[in-house]
């Protein structure tokens, strides 16, 4: 049953070094409030999960938290690069970063497979492409997480991708009531099937309030499938939580330049994160 | 720049325009009204939405995070912003949009970018040199790619030509277009057609219908091929007659502009 904490309680309780961590929120709703408090806490050794690492997964890679990264796609929306990530893959700043690398598709029935309580999940695609190859040429990786699957009914030759199973799932939403009962509506992205796939998750909202009124096309996570809810209006800045506020696209280009330079980013985690 | 004008070779005056613009107009032109689009950020997004802002009002958009006829009046800068979701015709989670939309094949064109690609229209959008891991530029990734190239009816790619993004072979493998050639496809069981068009800043490259290779089949106006063929890393092939295409009108640059206003 959710227990209503700080976030800084949450993120004690919740996460621990070592932990695989998914901070999800598609665009919109990212947790960035939370990745901060992660940082601030030098939670080291994590894998890090998320469908695109954005800014937030930047961040706490040139913060020295991450020792491996599951992703989809690493880079900045509409703008370029996640510096912060490039540095760590191509010189291994502030430490080098262990990859497994999928596509969207895979990546989302990766977190169903895990919601469902399902070691893998079965869709048409990776065939011809080098995710696959790396896979599996050459004895391929150690533990695979994509695989050739022949479908019992109709002999289709279809790939298999391994369930996603975090220890913690990190999510920000618009509403939860006291009971820490949790709303939220717009891109819902894979938040849910995130939250259900984690063993442990923490909820950061904009407002808690007394009876969560239904809403059409909202995802509602009971509280018994939620450990922590935190209160952090403006949680998800410089993404946005809809109904609340708008994605900060301008942060989006200035961290550009602060992502493209170490001493900048040390000189941003010092004055905005540690602080 | 909006206020210049400039003469072409046939002594016509046409409003000044850059090359990018050209690309986005002629990437535009190749959606109808009606179809249903899988749009990639950047000059995807740009050349759907100029498309819907012009001759195709009912193109039907559709962005990876799950907004489905999304009607935005100024190019949203990420898949993801809240006029996307706020437009849509329905907002649906990230597995069911892969799953229900795109996988069965109902999407008629997938609007993809690239970082690198070869002659049968195989994407890298992940790494750069070395090898995978030591790369010495590491890109983004797959994204929605794979499976938009795999499962759309048909694929159209924008990409800027320059030797370095049009290669021999490209580095990764990160969405297939036609693989070796003919066949591979339906070897892969890749369901959609694949690449149809590569829309560049000098001009259109389509497959040719034997052998799948790209083919240069027009030119922007004041483009030659020999340009064309410099900022190729292949032997490239020209179409006997080459079409000269129209440059954007009036109208579709101050459609464009509007569009990009707010990101200029």
């Amino acid at each position: 049953m959710a227990q209503i904490v700080s976030l800084a309680e949450a993120v004690r309780l919740a996460i621990r070094d070592g932990d695989a961590v998914a901070m999800e929120g598609f665009t919109h709703l990212i947790p960035f409030a939370a990745g901060h408090e992660v940082i601030r806490q030098r939670r080291r050794g994590l894998t890090l999960i998320r469908m695109t690492p954005d800014l937030i997964y930047d961040q706490l890679i040139g913060a020295g938290c991450a020792r491996k990264l599951v992703f989809s796609w690493g880079g900045n929306p509409g703008v370029g690069s996640l510096h912060r990530f490039r540095d760590a893959v191509e010189r291994g700043w502030p430490a080098p970063l262990e990859l497994e690398e999928h596509s969207h598709a895979g990546m989302a029935n990766r977190y169903v497979a895990g919601a469902s309580g399902l070691p893998f999940a079965v869709l048409r695609g990776y065939n011809g492409t080098d995710l696959y190859r790396l896979e599996t040429l050459d004895g391929g990786r150690s533990c695979p997480t994509i695989r050739p699957i022949t479908c019992p009914f109709t002999g289709e030759r279809l790939t298999a991708v391994s369930a996603i199973r975090p220890d913690v799932a990190v999510i920000h939403a618009q509403r939860a009531d006291r009971s820490g009962n949790v709303q939220f509506w717009g891109i819902t992205g894979v938040q849910k099937e995130a939250v259900l796939a984690s063993r442990r998750s923490v909820v950061t909202v904009e407002e808690i309030v007394d009876t969560l009124d239904p809403r059409p096309g909202a995802v509602v996570l009971p509280a018994w499938t939620v450990s922590y809810v935190a209160h952090v209006p403006g949680g998800a800045h410089p993404s946005y939580a809809l109904g609340y506020s708008a994605r900060d696209n301008d942060y989006y280009v200035a961290w550009d330049a602060i992502g493209r330079d170490r001493a900048a980013f040390t000189r941003w985690l010092e004055e905005n994160v540690y602080r | 720049m909006s206020g210049q004008v400039s003469v072409n070779p046939a002594g016509v005056t046409v409003p000044a325009y850059t090359a990018d613009e050209m690309m986005t107009v002629s990437a535009a032109r190749a959606l109808r009204d009606g179809m249903t689009c899988f749009v990639g950020i950047g000059l995807p997004s740009a050349a759907a939405n100029l498309a819907r802002a012009t001759h195709a009002p009912g193109l039907v958009l559709i962005y990876e995070s799950g907004t489905i006829g999304a009607k935005p009046g100024e190019l949203p800068l990420s898949i993801g912003d809240g006029v996307l979701a706020e437009t849509a015709d329905a907002v649906v989670g990230v597995p069911e949009i892969f799953n229900y939309w795109l996988q069965p094949g109902r999407i008629d064109i997938g609007f993809l970018g690239a970082a690198q690609i070869d002659k049968f229209g195989n994407i890298n959008t992940t790494v750069i040199g070395g090898d995978y891991d030591n790369p010495k530029v590491r890109l983004p990734g797959a994204g929605g790619a794979p499976e938009i190239a795999a499962s759309c009816r048909e694929v159209i790619v924008v990409v800027r030509q320059t030797t370095r993004s049009f290669v021999e072979r490209v580095d990764f493998v990160t969405s297939v277009g036609y693989g070796s050639g003919p066949g591979d496809r339906a070897r892969l069981g890749l369901t959609g057609a694949g690449p149809k068009k590569i829309i560049t800043d000098l001009g259109i490259l389509e497959p040719d219908p034997v052998t799948l290779e790209f083919t240069l089949t027009g030119l922007y106006p004041g483009v030659s091929v020999a340009a064309a063929r410099q900022r190729t890393g292949w032997d490239l092939a020209v179409a006997a007659q080459p079409e000269v295409i129209s440059p954007p009108s009036a109208a579709e640059l101050a459609a464009l502009r509007s569009l990009e206003g707010v990101h200029a």
